[in-house]
């Protein structure tokens, strides 16, 4: 489990533009960052940049699990549940399918529904649906969804990825009033475990949490 | 099921599905092999004679068709992101790319071949040497395409360059294959061409998700 994760004097460029120089900020075990800035800011790089894909041109960023800490972009990777602009869904793929390839992907296979768990709180993949809101939609192909539905499947691979670190590029975007409140939902329960989200987004989270402005 | 196989069995999924990248391979190869002795004429010891070449060439472009999408897809889509950070190396989810693009074209082609082969009157003997050193040596087309298919992933026309970096690396393969049938074709023994084509399948399986990984890492951070 993630205990913190500190920004050191992050600088990050694309190309020859340098986005953002000497930002620095620490997020603990159960709490949210917001990060706001105008288009352009280097906010989707800011999320890169902690998930890995980037690389900083200085500076680190450190991460603490219970009594280690660790620099290294391929260690943070495991704990990392990404939500980015796009959502990764195949149109050829039903929802159900979608959601347990991802599940098995990241080695937490989803239960069957209508079976027992085997260990508590093992969701089973209609509970999941279910509570994202696509319990109907569960043997539709993903090409049929709206928006807005294939933005609630993407929650829910992210919910089943089970990790501790959620990077969230505009989780708002594309969702309806009740969307946003189970994105609100998901996210308070998600730090209510001690979990971490660090979210770029033009709308308050609700979470009464900080706020990092690029 | 472990997360290899979870992507090898979705990959094998959307080739079945998206209007059937392995049908599509397969009816361009049938086409190729078709055309051919059309345009040769009917000159049976002449076919027979190129055979090798043109099977193993139109086999090598059919597999060519589908290797564009290999990353491409999942990048455009966003799910690379989500694969890559998975507990699955991006080495680990190359090779599975590799496998499943094999399965769906380098296989079903090689299969196709032994009966292609007979309109170009090739021998029986010649026949299961063909259809070996496409067993052996499509993997090699599907391993090496991958390292074009991640340097070009986020292209929007890498189809039409992916050829100029693939076709190059695999002229091993073609002149191994098409040269064994040949051998085999004028009474003598296939097997050091066929062991030859088996190294260099072999090499490119087990060097070309290194190399493809490196170059999705290096996509993924644009």
């Amino acid at each position: 489990m993630i205990s913190s994760l500190t920004a050191e004097k992050l600088a990050c460029a694309r190309g020859d533009r340098k986005l953002f120089d000497g930002l620095s900020f620490r997020v603990r075990a159960g709490q949210a960052l917001s990060v706001v800035g105008p288009n352009g800011a280097g906010k989707t790089s800011l999320l890169r940049l902690i998930a890995g894909f980037l690389t900083p041109v200085s500076g680190r960023i450190v991460v603490k699990t219970a009594g280690t800490e660790s620099d290294d972009a391929d260690e943070r990777g495991k704990l990392i549940g990404w939500l980015g602009h796009h959502d990764g869904l195949k149109p050829q793929l039903t929802v159900l399918e979608q959601l347990k390839f991802y599940a098995q992907l990241y080695d937490r296979p989803l239960r069957p529904s209508g079976t027992s768990p085997v260990t508590t709180g093992e969701e089973s993949s209609g509970a999941l649906l279910e509570r994202v809101g696509l319990a109907r939609q569960a043997e539709l192909p993903c090409r049929y969804l709206s928006a807005g539905q294939r933005r609630r499947l993407a929650l829910a691979r992210l919910v089943a990825s089970n990790r501790s670190l959620w990077l969230l590029d505009e989780p708002f975007a594309a969702l309806d009033t009740a969307g946003q409140a189970l994105v609100a939902h998901l996210m308070a329960a998600h730090c209510g475990q001690g979990g971490i989200i660090i979210a770029a987004t033009h709308d308050p989270l609700g979470l009464g949490n900080e706020s990092l402005r690029l | 099921m472990s997360p290899f196989l979870t992507l090898l069995a979705r990959d094998l999924k959307l080739a079945a599905r998206s209007g059937g990248s392995a049908a599509l391979a397969l009816s361009f190869f049938a086409l190729v092999a078709t055309l051919v002795p059309l345009g040769v004429g009917a000159d049976l010891h002449l076919l027979a004679r190129v055979a090798g070449g043109i099977l193993w060439v139109g086999a090598v472009l059919a597999a060519l068709l589908s290797l564009d999408r290999l990353f491409q897809g999942d990048y455009e889509d966003g799910s690379l992101d989500v694969i890559a950070l998975s507990p699955l190396p991006l080495e680990l989810t190359a090779l599975a790319k590799i496998a499943a693009h094999w399965l769906s074209t380098g296989l079903p082609l090689t299969l196709l071949s032994p009966l292609l082969a007979l309109m170009f009157n090739l021998p029986g003997p010649a026949i299961l040497t063909l259809f070996v050193s496409l067993l052996i040596g499509t993997p090699a087309v599907s391993a090496i395409g991958a390292i074009g298919a991640s340097l070009t992933l986020s292209l929007k026309r890498g189809g039409l360059i992916l050829p100029l970096i693939i076709l190059p690396l695999v002229t091993p393969a073609v002149i191994f294959g098409a040269g064994a049938v040949s051998q085999t074709l004028d009474g003598m023994a296939a097997a050091g061409a066929l062991q030859l084509l088996a190294a260099f399948s072999f090499a490119a399986v087990l060097l070309s998700p290194f190399a493809a990984a490196a170059s999705v890492r290096l996509n993924l951070s644009n």
